[in-house]
């Protein structure tokens, strides 16, 4: 028997009882492929995120990010290989289940709840850790302390995020960066162990870009989270990356620090282009 | 059926498919400043409004209840026909918050919802003339009935959005009269003919009439099928059925699920419809197939648009828009031709179709959503 020392162990997942072995790491991605028809988005695909660490996900437009995005989300099934959360395989979870298994993810588009305020969003964001069911929260019997918890956990990250003059305000016409900061506060509403980011510095401007850098560094130590994190802007990824995987047209180009990864010559070719050949 | 009224229908649910998904924020492209988002100053201003409503709703059922004694008894101001006429507003409210539930809060579009009305109207109906029970032990019977088949009815429903949707709940309202009139329940209920109630007396010896008491029920019931829809849609699971509404795929990575979400929310609008229907068919003493042909659907789908789709508020203006306006329209068009003498005959239902059409281009968010919005004009003076 393994004592489970890094996870919280919460056991809502579905899957098998391995408890997570000290050291090994928080998900681990093996040999996925997903092929859509005849295209293969992802080819046989690994790597391993350690808790604790920020990793970056590079790659040209169409590389096959987002697929694998979605691939932890559960949204698509990868035709091969296996994805584990705390060494257990998270491919017979349904996608709802993802959430309470401590993933927690934002949309490259930015997929609010825009007709509900700012607060709400974030309060659906703990959903996954919270229970009122329909006829409680109907006859308002006994949800009121967990509302309570809700709102005053809703609240917290509205503060974390500095969002509190815009709380009450539908989320649909607010301006994009703060968009982004709720979306990013309702992922952190369940307390996820990992946290998928999809794009975030996306239709940033320069300034916007910095201060998000302060952000996820700081959502990392603060809220005690490991962060994947899907970009394009280079200087982003390197600055707060502690480990960059690189993948092109679906397979993975180079694994690796910052630097390391930028001094590949696959990774330079990919981003740059190739000489003619003649 | 006629032609017109399908039209009528098939722009009706366009319309609300429209308003999904532009939302009401769309509707006016306001500025993202702090102060400038009219539309949603009802949904968002939660905290505010319940203050206001906790003080607000039990006086306004205090007005509603004492109406009886100031007004009523015996040569009062109102009379036993016009307290009917106030039932039959409250019962449609019911209806239309029920169909909110569903359309305006989920997302879920329903042509169909005058079926689950029938629905619970013949439950009541059964009960009462076969089984001998008491009127009020109908309700929850109605409500339970309701419920399943709403449910099971959502499950397959899953599978299909917008227009399909509408087309599948379309199928459902035209069918159920239908099935009504089948030889072999006749004995149940009652064939074309259908079930003649009794009007119940008031208990207790109290001095009311029939009219007086039921509205009293009435009353009590819409206040209570309105509390129960305020506090689910200020709760977890109320929160989940907006995220499903206004983002599918982000409310399911919150960990929503999203299928049970739809199918209990599509049983529990059939439960308030359901309810509201039991509750016509005591009030109204007769239940036949032909009462609940496809116009009301349409008619219920109108009232929840030009009330205020997601509107809770607006399911009352709606019920009334329901009750008085489709009823009277008729009468109205026939006096305004004989009064203004016009050289052509008006079809029947003009003033319904000039009255629908300027309140769908004045009030693009239903008369709630206006009125928010002239008020939130009026206070930015």
């Amino acid at each position: 028997m393994v004592a489970s020392v890094h996870s919280s162990g919460r056991g809502r997942a579905v899957g098998s009882t391995l408890a997570n072995v000290p050291g090994s790491p928080l998900l681990s991605v093996r040999n996925v492929t997903v092929r859509f028809g005849g295209i293969v988005a992802l080819n046989g695909v690994s790597f391993d995120i350690a808790e604790g660490t920020i990793v970056g996900l590079i790659g040209p437009n169409g590389a096959g990010k987002t697929t694998l995005f979605n691939c932890l989300s559960r949204l698509y099934q990868p035709t091969e290989g296996d994805i584990k959360f705390q060494g257990r395989s998270i491919l017979n979870a349904p996608s709802h289940a993802i959430a309470g298994i401590g993933m927690g993810r934002t949309f490259q588009n930015v997929a609010l709840f825009d007709r509900m305020s700012v607060l709400d969003n974030v309060k659906v964001g703990c959903h996954s850790v919270s229970g009122a069911g329909f006829v409680r929260s109907a006859l308002g019997i006994g949800t009121r302390a967990e509302e309570a918890r809700i709102e005053a956990r809703a609240r917290e990250l509205i503060a974390f995020m500095d969002l509190l003059p815009f709380q009450s305000m539908p989320a649909g016409p607010l301006p994009f960066p703060i968009r982004k900061r709720v979306e990013l506060a309702r992922a952190l509403a369940s307390g996820p162990q990992l946290l998928l980011l999809d794009e975030p510095a996306a239709g940033l401007n320069h300034s916007e870009v910095d201060t998000l850098k302060g952000q996820i560094k700081r959502v990392r130590d603060l809220q005690n989270v490991t962060v994947l994190l899907v970009e394009h802007h280079m200087s982003l990824v390197m600055s707060v990356s502690d480990k960059v995987v690189a993948i092109d047209f679906g397979k993975k180009l180079a694994e690796g620090t910052p630097a390391e990864v930028q001094r590949n010559p696959d990774v330079v070719r990919a981003y740059l282009g190739t000489e003619a050949h003649t | 059926m006629s032609t017109p009224l399908q039209k009528t229908a098939i722009a009706a649910a366009q319309a609300v498919n429209d308003l999904m998904r532009k939302g009401a924020v769309a509707v006016e492209p306001a500025p993202a400043a702090p102060a400038a988002t009219p539309a949603m100053d009802v949904a968002t201003d939660a905290p505010a409004m319940r203050k206001r409503s906790r003080v607000l709703i039990p006086a306004l059922l205090v007005l509603a209840a004492g109406s009886l004694v100031l007004f009523g008894g015996k040569g009062g101001l109102i009379s036993d026909f016009q307290y009917l006429q106030l039932s039959l507003i409250l019962v449609y409210a019911i209806a239309v918050l029920g169909l909110n539930m569903l359309t305006g809060f989920n997302g879920q579009i329903s042509l169909g919802h005058g079926a689950f009305f029938a629905l619970g109207a013949y439950t009541a109906a059964v009960m009462i003339e076969h089984y001998n029970l008491n009127y009020l032990a109908t309700l929850p019977a109605a409500a339970v009935f309701c419920f399943i088949a709403g449910y099971l009815f959502g499950l397959p429903a899953l599978r299909l959005e917008g227009h399909y949707l509408a087309l599948a709940t379309f199928a459902l309202a035209t069918a159920v009269p239908q099935i009504l009139k089948y030889k072999h329940i006749e004995g149940l209920t009652g064939g074309v003919q259908g079930i003649n109630l009794i009007k119940p007396e008031a208990p207790f010896k109290l001095a009311l009439s029939s009219d007086q008491w039921m509205y009293l029920v009435v009353l009590a019931m819409a206040a209570l099928m309105f509390w129960l829809a305020r506090n689910l849609l200020d709760s977890r699971p109320g929160r989940a059925i907006m995220a499903i509404r206004d983002q599918p795929l982000a409310a399911l990575t919150m960990g929503i699920n999203t299928a049970h979400y739809k199918a209990t929310t599509f049983g529990i609008s059939a439960l308030f419809v359901g309810i509201a229907g039991a509750l016509h068919a005591i009030i109204f003493e007769y239940v036949s197939p032909d009462s609940y042909a496809f116009s009301l659907s349409v008619a219920i789908l109108v009232g929840a648009v030009v009330g205020g789709i997601a509107s809770l508020p607006g399911a009352l203006i709606g019920g009334a828009f329901v009750q008085v306006i489709d009823k009277y329209a008729d009468a109205a068009t026939k006096q305004l031709t004989a009064m203004v003498h016009l050289p052509i005959d008006l079809e029947p239902w003009t003033i319904y179709g000039i009255l629908l059409i300027t309140l769908v281009y004045v009030m693009p968010s239903g008369v709630a959503g206006g009125l928010a919005q002239l008020k939130a004009k009026w206070k930015r003076r």
